[in-house]
């Protein structure tokens, strides 16, 4: 040991150390104000642990350390603490960080505190953490936790441990008075660690510019026991750095990017190592350091034991600072250093030195040039670099470039600067390059954070969407299932025709039971001598509303057995469903008959709902002859087997029905057999003879039923037989009504109360008779063709209209009449003209009536042609319009004469009235449909330019209208108008122009005649009405004054006007022509 | 005659050899995606917040590798630009719109006793950057903030602020020396103009 290797590069500037290296250390005095920064180390800075107000004492803990890459920080003396703010601190940037501020009470009051007395006792880690407690971070520049360089042997063999003592900065004597004066501490110290560390040699680095400080390492040596060598280096910047010092020392390289421990050596500041030991032998935290104060700006250069957070202004102070020979304030050395311009900002742990420099010291830097590119650079570098590429990438910002040119390995010495023949401020290139890599590294890691976690949100996105997915077509699934399933039953349900035809027949057996009861109700409200027409007609509503279900019924069954197979079934229910259908009618008929009887009110409805029960039975039938052949066809058309088979079902059909009228004939005649005996006994019991007579009608209606069953049944079968049981039955019906008809007329001789009865069940049986007798008609004309059924029955369809239009119109006529009676009987004036009216009534009535014969005569609807209906209602509606005239002329004068049929007549006026406009609603669709055909015959571009025309006219009347009326807006309507024309002028072709002005000119003069003319007539009428007012003294002849002349005073400004437009019309056409 | 069939052979069994070699590892070491992608987007800033007109970087990425400009990224500025341009080998353009040379970072902030905890931010933030629950106050992760802006919009109180990193001790970098050129200019005569004087 003790041999030097060399490492590359190097300068040698001018040292400047002996300025401060004259004096020993003293102590720094006591800032007012201590402002101690959290952080002053590498790593995470410490967490405060007091509060503002809070007294503190020399070495107490203000500020926690964070993690392993942070040691706290201890109050520098006592006092309070008077803030925690951001304060200014020794920074490059110069800007503020978090401060804890103290306020000193000046006793500079320790907090208890004991050193170790044997270190050894401790295990290492418990001791590296007690040094760490105690504050301790690297002293030599950059401050890193000592603690965690201690820590490096846990996973590193270190065999050297190279106590950093070269201090290769020119002006800072900080360490060598250190060692000068406190060599056995260090030493102390260098124990410590040694037995923290132990490396199997330790070397103490010094330059040899420090003979004094060698001297006395090398005596404190003596007293040790261990091997410490004390080795002497060349002076020369930077030997101080870590890396320089080990190649100087070991003549080994720490590799690029690694630490010495790496190599197995771990380096120590000899600041450092004396602050260890005064931890752990005094127990006092790191609290104070030794800064020289130097420089040309101070009149005492000295090196100060100073208290941490002591501001520079009080070292400067001390040292006797000349402001007036201060350019530059440098903290650290002038060759790593970084000037300040604030004196405020505290000593830290790292602060080793601060340099007022006088302008002849350290001149303003020369302006930088280009690089020439003489490599001077190159051969200073102790890092091996090459500065001047380095630079060249820095500049253009290729910082990849530099990277790859290790710029991370420059140390920043500063050296190539120094050299730098231009005045290139190279380190600070290579800082910025530095930072703005680190930057982009930082931006780097962030931005592969926010990938991450965008991805990680976006597949955890995507994942909820996905099981959304899955759940909702899970669901759907499900509900498709549950909804097939539902599906199935219901198809399962109703799949065959039959049970949906069942539906629909007990459907219609429902409703039929419905009327059946309506009806039964109508009879006993039409048998019931007291009941309301208001009732009768309800239930006959009702009655009406049940039929048209059951017709609904019967034709969608019709429409069912139309696509259905199984035809020959329903065949015969349809025939049942027709034979009810039949009964119904007669029913009806028979409630007609009995309500005619005691003169009800409802006559009229019955009759009505009579007919349309008629032509329910009748298309009851139609459906059934639609539905027989039809059936016939479909099951011969399917297989001629089968037809044979539906013939023989049908003889069979044919042949129960027979025994069924059979057996309600007999069934029948007894009844009416009990009837007669109950009769002929006199018996005046009348319950049971109405019970009995109520059985006959049943049963009378199943022989019906059954009958016309069978005879409707019959023809498709067997186109001869009928004819000749129709007869039977016919002769069996009289037979019958002869019968009960001397029953009736037996009772009537006994005086009988059952005589009405009686009579009612006679007529019915009557109406059986007929009907028998219709059925056989019927049969006899089936039997030759059965289209003529239909035919007669459509006939008899149209048949039922006119006669109620005919009924309304005679109403009226008797209604007239006897409001002319009245009118006659009350001496009324107008009873002529009334009468007149009267007998135009009668007149239309005749005609109408003859029309309706002629319709029914025709038996063939007569569809006359539109052209001759137009004229028609021409007539019409003036026959109408002329009556309506009149009837008001009457009713005025009635009014006049205070006649009390004033009331009845404003209503028949009225009532003329609304059919007048109906009539006149009806002509104009027909007179337009003729215009519009006319202006579709007329050209498209013709018609714009009547529509020009038009609107011309138009504005033109409005203009005058509101000359008329002084309007103010007449002067823009004017203007307005002649743009019109101008328009028009255009769109016409320029040769015919003075044609269509004429025309228009001739257009206006007509429009205008006929408005004067219509003024005119008013005028006039309004002066006859104003006479006869006069006449009859009326009051309100002074307002009618008026209003005539007002009349007249407008004709009078129309035909001015008329006058003045046709001359300017005139004019403006003379200059259109000029032009 | 021999001669000429043994090549044949020869040629053609080679030929089966070296085909079987290349089409399995074809299938072997296939690279599974683009590899440019990757690169792409590993160059643009993460941000995700959509100004390009893409639904995050990555999309934008592809769509560059399909062929996109490469200027459409404000907050990658004109460095991302430069970067993709040196990496697909294309001209460096102009960043595309109006946005500013030097993009400001910013993070954003929730002014907190004004939110009224509906999570809308929270579901914009591409980065679940945010903090919070439903009817909780909601808090932003400044380190995982990307500053894209996208949380402003949803908020119905309008309690997020973009707030502009502010320089601290802890990210201040050094600044790039002045410009020698014009004290070059200042010294030597002939590169002299009117306006550049020297210091007095």
């Amino acid at each position: 040991m003790g041999k030097v290797f060399a490492f590359h590069g190097g300068i040698h500037p001018p040292e400047n150390k002996h300025q401060s290296s004259q004096s020993s250390i003293i102590k720094a005095p006591l800032a007012k104000i201590l402002r101690i920064p959290v952080q002053q180390h590498i790593g995470v800075a410490a967490k405060v642990c007091v509060s503002v107000g809070d007294k503190v004492l020399k070495g107490q803990r203000i500020a926690d350390a964070q993690g392993k890459f942070s040691v706290p920080i201890h109050a520098s003396s006592s006092g309070t603490v008077c803030a925690i703010d951001l304060q200014s601190v020794p920074h490059p940037s110069g800007m503020n960080a978090l401060c804890i501020s103290i306020e000193t009470d000046g006793l500079d009051q320790w907090i208890e505190h004991q050193g170790l007395e044997d270190f050894r006792a401790l295990n290492k880690s418990q001791l590296i953490d007690y040094i760490r407690d105690r504050g301790i971070a690297g002293m030599g520049g950059a401050g890193f936790p000592t603690a965690v360089k201690l820590h490096l042997s846990d996973d590193h063999i270190v065999n050297t441990l190279i106590i950093n003592a070269a201090e290769c900065e020119p002006y800072i004597t900080a360490d060598d008075l250190l060692m000068r004066e406190r060599a056995s501490e260090i030493i102390s110290g260098i124990n410590i660690l040694q037995h923290l560390i132990e490396p199997s040699h330790v070397i103490i680095g010094i330059e040899d510019n420090k003979p004094q400080a060698i001297r006395a390492l090398k005596e404190a040596i003596e007293h040790s026991t261990y091997n410490i060598h004390v080795v002497s280096v060349p002076t020369k910047y930077p030997s101080g750095g870590e890396k320089q010092l080990i190649k100087l020392l070991t003549n080994v390289e720490v590799p690029s990017g690694g630490i010495p421990a790496d190599v197995g050596i771990v380096c120590q500041n000899v600041g450092t190592v004396y602050a260890i030991n005064k931890a752990v032998r005094l127990g006092e935290s790191l609290v104070s350091r030794i800064v020289t104060v130097t420089g040309e700006g101070v009149s005492k250069p000295q090196n100060y034991e100073t208290l941490i957070g002591t501001p520079f202004s009080t070292l400067l102070d001390a040292a006797g600072h000349r402001e007036n020979n201060t350019a530059r304030m440098l903290i650290g050395g002038p060759m790593m250093g970084y000037s300040i311009s604030d004196t405020a900002i505290p000593v830290v742990k790292t602060s080793n030195c601060i340099i007022a420099a006088s302008a002849r010291e350290m001149p303003e830097p020369e302006p930088s040039q280009a690089c020439i590119r003489c490599g001077l650079c190159e051969q200073v570098c102790p890092a091996q670099l090459l500065p001047q590429q380095l630079h060249w990438f820095a500049k253009s910002q290729e910082y990849e470039k530099a990277q790859q040119h290790n710029l991370f390995d420059c140390i920043e010495c500063g050296a190539c600067s120094y050299v730098c023949p231009s005045n290139i401020p190279l380190v600070q290139y290579y800082r910025h390059a530095k930072s703005s890599i680190r930057e982009e590294q930082q931006e780097r890691r962030k931005a592969d954070l926010a990938r991450e976690r965008f991805e990680a949100k976006q597949m955890r996105e995507q994942r909820a969407i996905d099981e959304k997915a899955e759940k909702r077509k899970a669901r759907a699934d499900q509900a498709a299932k549950a909804q097939e399933a539902k599906k199935l039953a219901a198809q399962n349900a109703d799949i065959s025709p039959e049970n949906a035809l069942d539906k629909l027949k007990s459907a219609l057996s429902d409703t039929q039971a419905q009327i059946v009861s309506a009806q039964q109700a109508l009879d006993a409200l039409s048998g019931n001598s007291d009941a309301s027409s208001s009732d009768t007609r309800l239930a006959d509503l009702k009655l009406q509303q049940a039929k048209t279900k059951a017709h609904k019924l019967e034709q969608s069954i019709q429409d069912f057995k139309a696509s259905d197979n199984t035809a020959i079934i329903d065949s015969k229910k349809l025939k049942i469903a027709a034979a009810q259908a039949n009964t119904q009618l007669l029913k009806a008929q028979q409630a007609l008959k009995t309500a005619q009887e005691k003169s009800l009110p409802g006559i009229e409805q019955l009759t009505a709902t009579i007919a349309i029960l008629n032509t329910e039975a009748t298309r009851a039938a139609k459906a059934y002859s639609a539905v027989t052949p039809d059936a016939g066809t479909g099951s011969i058309s399917k297989t001629s087997a089968p037809a044979s088979a539906s013939a023989a079902k049908q003889a069979i059909d044919l042949k129960k029905l027979k025994t069924a009228a059979a057996i309600a004939r007999t069934k029948l005649k007894k009844a009416q057999t009990q009837y007669q005996q109950l009769l002929d006994q006199d018996l005046q019991d009348t319950d049971e003879a109405v019970a009995l007579k109520e059985q006959l009608q049943l049963l009378g209606d199943k022989a019906d039923a059954t009958e016309t069953a069978f005879i409707s049944a019959k023809p498709e079968q067997s186109q001869a037989a009928p004819a000749a049981e129709l007869q039977q039955n016919y002769d069996k019906a009289h037979k019958l009504y002869h019968k009960a008809f001397d029953a009736l007329q037996k009772a009537q001789q006994a005086n009988s109360p059952a005589v009405e009865k009686m009579q009612l069940s006679i007529d019915k049986l009557k109406v059986k008779l007929d009907n028998a007798e219709r059925a056989l008609n019927g049969a006899t004309q089936q039997t030759t063709t059965v289209p003529t059924i239909t035919a007669t029955t459509g006939n008899s369809q149209s048949n039922v209209t006119p006669p109620v239009d005919l009924d309304k119109l005679r109403l009226r006529y008797q209604k007239a009449l006897a409001a002319v009676e009245k009118a006659q009987l009350e001496q009324n004036p107008a009873a002529e003209k009334m009468k007149v009216a009267v007998d135009k009534l009668k007149s239309k009535l005749d005609s109408a009536e003859q029309a309706n014969l002629e319709t029914t005569g025709n038996d063939q609807p007569s569809t006359a042609p539109s052209q001759t209906l137009s004229p028609a209602l021409q007539t019409d509606v003036d026959k109408l319009l002329k009556r309506y005239e009149k009837a008001l002329v009457t009713l005025d004068k009635a009014r006049l004469d205070s006649s009390p049929a004033v009331e009845k007549m404003q209503i028949a006026v009225d009532k003329l009235k609304a059919k007048l406009d109906d009539s006149l609603q009806q002509a104009p669709t027909t007179t337009q449909a003729a215009t519009e055909s006319v202006e579709k015959a007329t050209t498209p571009g013709q018609t714009d330019q009547e529509k020009l025309q038009k609107r011309y006219n138009k504005a033109l009347l409005t203009l005058e209208k509101a000359r008329a009326d002084n309007s103010p807006a007449v002067e823009k309507m004017q203007i307005a108008v002649e743009k019109l024309k101008a328009k028009l002028d255009n769109s016409q072709p320029q040769p015919a122009i003075t044609q269509v002005v004429t025309e228009l000119v001739e257009k206006t003069a007509t429009a205008e005649q006929s408005d004067l003319e219509k003024l005119q007539k008013r005028y006039d009428k309004a002066l006859i009405t104003l006479e006869k007012a006069r006449a009859d003294n009326s009051p309100a002849v002074e307002k009618m004054q008026i209003a005539v002349e007002k009349l007249n005073q407008k004709s009078v400004n129309a035909e001015a006007l008329a006058n003045s437009e046709a001359s300017n019309v005139l004019a403006s056409i003379s200059t259109e022509s000029q032009e | 005659m021999n001669t000429i069939f043994i090549a044949i052979i020869v040629l053609l069994a080679l030929a089966i050899v070296f085909g079987l070699i290349l089409g399995y590892s074809a299938i072997k070491f296939k690279v599974a995606g683009n590899p440019i992608v990757d690169q792409i987007d590993s160059i643009l800033p993460q941000t995700q917040c959509g100004q390009c007109g893409h639904p995050g970087c990555r999309p934008y990425a592809q769509s560059i590798a399909d062929g996109e400009a490469i200027n459409k990224c404000p907050p990658g500025g004109q460095a991302t630009i430069e970067a993709l341009a040196s990496l697909l080998d294309v001209e460096v353009l102009e960043l595309d719109g109006d946005h500013d040379e030097n993009p400001v970072k910013t993070v954003a902030y929730i002014r907190e006793d004004e939110c009224i905890g509906c999570t809308k931010c929270i579901t914009a933030c591409p980065v679940d950057a945010i903090l919070g629950a439903a009817k909780q106050m909601h808090t932003v992760i400044v380190d995982e903030c990307t500053g894209c802006d996208l949380c402003v919009a949803p908020c119905p109180v309008d309690c997020i602020d973009m707030l502009e990193v502010p320089t601290t001790i802890g990210n201040w970098k050094w600044q790039a020396p002045s410009n020698f050129n014009q004290f070059s200019q200042q010294l030597i005569a002939t590169d002299k103009t009117p306006a550049a004087e020297l210091p007095s």
